[in-house]
């Protein structure tokens, strides 16, 4: 299935200088058709100057980028012509009303007036501004303007959006409304998206695939559930148990087991309270562990086998891990 | 019916478009399947950037200043050529000329009001063209648009070059008719294009503080240090650089007795440091346009004169007196503008930084 659909952005050996201080280092990338990628990283891990060089408006120190087949240095004005882009804390004209400012990006992506102004109704009603299209953007909050963005970036009907920093500075209802809306029109449009962003649990729940940027290079990209398995390389499952009643027998007990790590967590005297041990193994030892729990009596109340976060994925690259 | 007619008024305008020997961006011509009927991106952002300056307070405030000067210099004028009329001290011929160059003494006449407040139009329309859009972060989103780089500077451009002539214009036509209305002294042919390339010249040097203006508001990123910077160098060329040219004038002035050629030296050498001004060339351009009794602006010997009939000069020798002038600022002009251009080209477009 993966190989079925073309790639509509690719990367290969991109790299950009400002002066010693590397922006991107050598990026190898591939996007396909109808996907939402999610580039994640610190600030200043070069992933807006990644988005520039794909729109041609920085060039490249070396290597290619192609986007929709086309080489954005040298054809830089197909690419914006199916390329849609919202810059991170987009800016609209403030003096000029939501539907003025959408008419104008449409004309200036060569759409008759009437049929722009049929468009930017259109796209403001689905993005909620649908009542306030006559009012100026100045009056606008945060959230407003960035579903006028995403509205404006629709409007010249591109085949793939950037999307940078899109849930910057909104709150967590409107995160939730803009990254529905995002996925949706995804799915129902088959459009591809980039997203770039420095917030982990927003890109994980919309995004196909992640790539991790630290300091102008990727050091890890797939889905979630690989990127967890990219980083349980060292072999470690852990396991949450939580019981009560539980005893220093059965804590020992435990810790015996074959290929334990480590046992974290203590049982408090005459506890009938729930105690958590935290159970880190070289392997899969859900079951064995929760033999061992009630058959010292006591009650176990939830057991799981933790799966990485996004979080503790980035954490752990951002800890120099990816970087050594 | 209604929408009709608008889809005909937009066709002709279109068509009006074509016509103009501007280039109408190479998209049109690549995009095949475009619709004839949309004008390219440099029109529709000139159209935009002409509308946002009409309604600017800004340009509100500029008119109403420039208005109430013009207003003063055709009072002065008007008065000083009645007076002038009645004790038969002015000069009858070319007397329609004179409503701008004339004065009484209480207020500056037309031409020195155009010098002088010209370059605030001009700086005040393009000091934040580009670094206001930056700041907001519209540029890069406008950037992200199918539109070429140079489409973008050269609309802003050319959206408030339109304006200015618009108003250099109306004003001129405005003394014109006053004028008229006042003195009761038709112009002939000549005074009337006289008039106009006057108020040519007058567009194409507002055009150079314009494009100076532009170049600071690629430069600096904040718009108090663009606006600064252009209202310093025009306070430097119309109020200070005159007097640092009286000073040297007097350090380097050889004696009085001196050798002709000595003293001929010394008079070229000024007049070429005051021409580095701006202004200093505007001002000759409108005295040979409008007092068709200058015959040089140059030095003159005693022997070059020798000879010559006093009367006016044709306009086409006015005009060729004038050309090196011209050719001067618009050359200025230019510069400006390719600086800007190289700069802008490669500048990297980030939101808001």
């Amino acid at each position: 299935m993966e190989t079925a659909t073309a790639p509509i952005i690719e990367l290969k050996q991109l790299k950009k200088k400002y002066g010693d201080h590397v922006a991107v280092g050598g990026l190898n990338l591939t996007i396909r058709q109808g996907e939402i990628f999610g580039l994640l990283g610190p600030n200043g891990a070069g992933k807006t100057t990644t988005i520039l060089m794909l729109l041609g408006l920085t060039e490249p120190t070396s290597g290619s980028a192609r986007v929709c087949g086309l080489d954005p240095t040298r054809q830089p004005l197909q690419i914006k012509r199916r390329v849609g882009y919202m810059p991170d804390d987009v800016g609209f004209y403030e003096d000029r009303t939501a539907l003025d400012n959408l008419i104008f990006t449409a004309q200036l992506n060569q759409i008759p007036r009437q049929e722009a102004y049929r468009l930017a109704e259109q796209l403001l009603e689905r993005v909620g501004l649908g009542e306030v299209a006559g009012k100026k953007v100045g009056a606008f909050s945060r959230g407003m303007r960035q579903r006028l963005g995403i509205a404006d970036v629709l409007i010249k009907r591109p085949n793939v959006i950037i999307l940078d920093e899109p849930t910057l500075g909104i709150d967590p209802e409107g995160v939730r409304e803009l990254l529905q809306l995002i996925h949706d029109l995804s799915r129902r449009e088959g459009l591809t998206v980039l997203l770039s962003s420095h917030h982990l649990h927003q890109v994980q729940q919309i995004c196909d695939r992640v790539g991790l940027f630290v300091r102008g290079e990727l050091i890890a990209f797939g889905d979630v559930p690989s990127l967890a398995k990219q980083l349980d390389q060292e072999g470690l499952i852990t396991v949450e148990l939580e019981a009560s009643g539980f005893s220093d027998a059965a804590l020992s007990e435990l810790s015996t087991l074959e290929d334990v790590v480590e046992v974290r967590g203590s049982v408090q005297q005459g506890d009938t309270e729930t105690t958590t041990v935290t159970l880190l193994g070289k392997r899969d030892l859900t079951t064995e562990a929760a033999g061992i729990v009630i058959q010292s009596g006591a009650q176990l109340q939830s057991i799981r086998r933790k799966q990485y976060g996004l979080d503790e994925i980035y954490h752990r690259y951002f800890e120099g891990g990816g970087l050594a | 019916m209604n929408a009709n007619v608008n889809g005909n008024a937009a066709a002709k305008i279109a068509r009006l478009w074509n016509w103009l020997p501007i280039k109408h961006g190479a998209s049109s011509a690549t995009e095949t399947t475009a619709n004839r009927s949309v004008p390219s991106p440099f029109w529709i952002i000139v159209r935009k950037e002409f509308g946002d300056h009409l309604r600017s307070w800004r340009f509100g405030i500029l008119i109403g200043l420039i208005t109430l000067a013009c207003i003063g210099s055709i009072y002065t004028a008007v008065t000083a050529l009645q007076a002038g009329v009645k004790t038969q001290e002015t000069d009858t011929s070319f007397l329609f000329l004179q409503m701008f160059t004339a004065s009484d003494g209480t207020l500056p006449n037309f031409t020195t009001f155009v010098m002088f407040l010209g370059p605030l139009i001009g700086i005040s329309l393009g000091f934040d063209a580009i670094n206001s859009e930056r700041n907001k972060g519209t540029l890069s989103r406008l950037l992200s648009q199918p539109i070429y780089r140079d489409d973008f500077i050269r609309a802003k451009f050319t959206a408030s070059l339109l304006l200015i002539a618009v108003v250099l214009f109306a004003l001129g036509f405005l003394v014109m008719g006053l004028g008229l209305f006042t003195i009761g002294y038709p112009p002939t042919p000549e005074e009337v294009l006289r008039v106009i390339l006057f108020l040519l010249v007058a567009v194409v040097y507002v055009g150079f503080w314009l494009n100076l203006s532009l170049l600071f508001s690629i430069r600096f990123r904040q718009a108090a240090t663009s606006a600064l910077s252009g209202i310093a160098l025009w306070i430097f060329f119309s109020l200070f650089y005159s007097m640092i040219m009286g000073l040297i004038d007097k350090a380097t002035a050889p004696g009085d007795s001196s050798a002709l050629s000595l003293l001929l030296r010394h008079a070229n050498m000024m007049l070429f440091l005051n021409r580095l001004s701006p202004s200093f060339l505007f001002t000759e351009l409108t005295t040979t346009l409008l007092t068709p009794g200058v015959r040089s602006l140059g030095p003159l010997t005693t022997a070059q004169v020798v000879g010559a009939i006093a009367s006016p000069l044709p306009l086409g020798q006015s005009i060729l007196l004038a050309w090196p002038q011209l050719v001067g600022l618009l050359a200025a002009t230019m510069i400006c503008f390719g600086i800007s251009y190289a700069l802008f080209m490669r500048q990297e477009i980030r939101s808001r930084s």
